[in-house]
């Protein structure tokens, strides 16, 4: 039997290629278990979760607290804006505070690259990533190698394109790793301004044309422009931007083959990516927010394993 | 480790065939009755248990694979986690009797877990445990076979494989002990 390599979910980049499997291997079973009448299994029944978020979310929020729930783990939330983060209290006095309540895991979102890895060394309780600034965003990445997986039956020689905001996204990092650590081959597509300077050396291709792009592409991975990231003008207008990168049904039609199209949510329509697509059959935007709760709670299960007694 | 036979290929495929037909006694024409078999191990017994039914009444019958991994009581009790195997259920159970199938019924843990991870998918108006080997005087919780292929009196460091033709080449249920016992 296995087990994971690692203590904390903090990044892909952790994790081996085994690893991921597992997570998705186990995701499988979840995903057979939350399309049951009774969508609960009593594994975690002895097991308490703090879900922390510095940061907003809806859909990454909501997926690990149904994960949880489902799991029959107890479930305590907590967010930075009713908190006593705005009285001054640090983030290590604030999650030891929690975990003083016995708390066993912990899920926290973060503004700050690198606060889940920071937390993981500091306190005594199982950490997951659910996304730290710019740096990972472990569980998307595990649930869109799911969605992909599950699609086109594996990842090995399959090319994905990741496009749009890559500079500020902590989607596209954590993809990059999962994808090539399960063999799959990886392009970033968006303009100059929005593409780090040595993404290359990661062994991804880079393209600055859209078609080009989903040219060469099985999946394509719209990526969401974060404008609350962005504190100067990467790109003249969002209008601009729309012409250049967005998806639009003409341009999917116009392919010489049918690809996958992928969004990790929220979609901005009409700009990255245009209603008609986003609906259309070759999206599977509502499978990867399905596939979201199978996969969190198969982190959840496997790290929860080595709690100790 | 010593090994004897409980089961020789000939004799497993007649209790087989007898429990086949001890259910016919009680389910008749199986309209209201599914096989439930047990992962890992009792997914090839209810397999057997299919082949043999359809062959005696002619028609088919309905069999579905439940793993029970989720609903155990020993997780975080051992070193790795446990890891589940293959549910199919693609029938529904509301109101059907149904006969969960393992190969060894031994301190009874699995089937409890058996029996939770099942409610989840329904009501059924009964359940029925069918085992084919019994390991006797064994058990942990109050639970019971209604068909069993053979009683064995065992003690704890033994330890009674059921080995089938698709997964480990031959037919046979074998009794281990430990050298010097």
């Amino acid at each position: 039997m296995k087990a994971l390599s690692v203590d904390h979910l903090t990044g892909i980049k952790d994790l081996t290629r085994s690893d991921i499997e597992l997570i998705l291997d186990t995701a499988t079973r979840f995903k057979e278990v939350i399309n049951r009448p009774i969508k609960k299994v009593p594994s975690l029944r002895d097991i308490t979760i703090a879900n922390i978020f510095f940061e907003n979310s809806t859909r990454t929020r909501l997926s690990f607290e149904l994960a949880e729930k489902r799991l029959s783990a107890d479930t305590v939330n907590f967010s930075a804006a009713s908190s006593s983060v705005k009285k001054g209290e640090t983030l290590t006095d604030t999650v030891n505070n929690i975990l003083a309540m016995k708390v066993d895991m912990v899920v926290m979102r973060h503004p700050n690259p690198g606060a889940a890895l920071f937390l993981s060394k500091k306190v005594k309780a199982r950490v997951i990533n659910a996304g730290d600034g710019t740096h990972e965003h472990p569980t998307q990445a595990l649930l869109d190698a799911f969605s992909i997986r599950e699609k086109l039956g594996t990842l090995e020689g399959k090319k994905i394109a990741i496009v749009g905001d890559i500079l500020h996204s902590r989607v596209a990092l954590s993809n990059i790793y999962c994808l090539q650590k399960l063999g799959a081959e990886v392009m970033v597509c968006g303009p100059t301004t929005l593409i780090p300077k040595y993404i290359s050396q990661l062994g991804v291709k880079v393209s600055h044309n859209l078609r080009e792009a989903l040219e060469w592409c099985d999946v394509a991975n719209m990526l969401r422009i974060q404008l609350e990231r962005q504190d100067i003008k990467f790109f003249p207008s969002l209008r601009e931007y729309a012409l250049l990168f967005g998806l639009n049904k003409e341009l999917l039609d116009s392919l010489s083959k049918e690809i996958i199209v992928m969004h990790p949510g929220p979609i901005n329509r009409g700009v990255e990516i245009t209603s008609d697509v986003a609906d259309s059959k070759q999206s599977i935007i509502l499978d990867q927010v399905e596939n979201g709760v199978a996969v969190r709670m198969a982190a959840i299960y496997l790290l929860a394993a080595k709690i100790e007694r | 480790m010593e090994k004897q036979i409980i089961l020789n290929p000939t004799q497993l495929e007649l209790t087989v065939r007898r429990l086949s037909h001890e259910l016919i006694e009680s389910h008749d024409q199986f309209e209201h009755t599914v096989l439930v078999g047990l992962q890992p191990r009792g997914i090839h017994l209810a397999a057997r248990l299919k082949s043999q039914l359809e062959t005696i009444l002619g028609h088919q019958i309905i069999v579905g694979n439940l793993d029970i991994t989720f609903h155990r009581d020993d997780f975080r009790r051992r070193e790795t986690p446990l890891l589940p195997s293959i549910t199919n259920i693609d029938f529904s159970i509301e109101n059907k009797q149904v006969v969960l199938i393992d190969d060894v019924l031994y301190t009874g843990r699995t089937i409890r877990a058996g029996l939770d991870a099942l409610l989840t998918f329904g009501r059924p108006s009964k359940v029925e445990l069918l085992t084919l080997i019994d390991r006797r005087f064994r058990r942990d919780l109050p639970i019971q076979a209604d068909y069993v292929g053979k009683t064995v009196d065992t003690l704890i460091s033994e330890r009674v494989s059921v080995e089938w033709k698709e997964t480990e080449g031959k037919d046979q249920v074998l009794l281990y002990t430990k050298d010097g016992k």
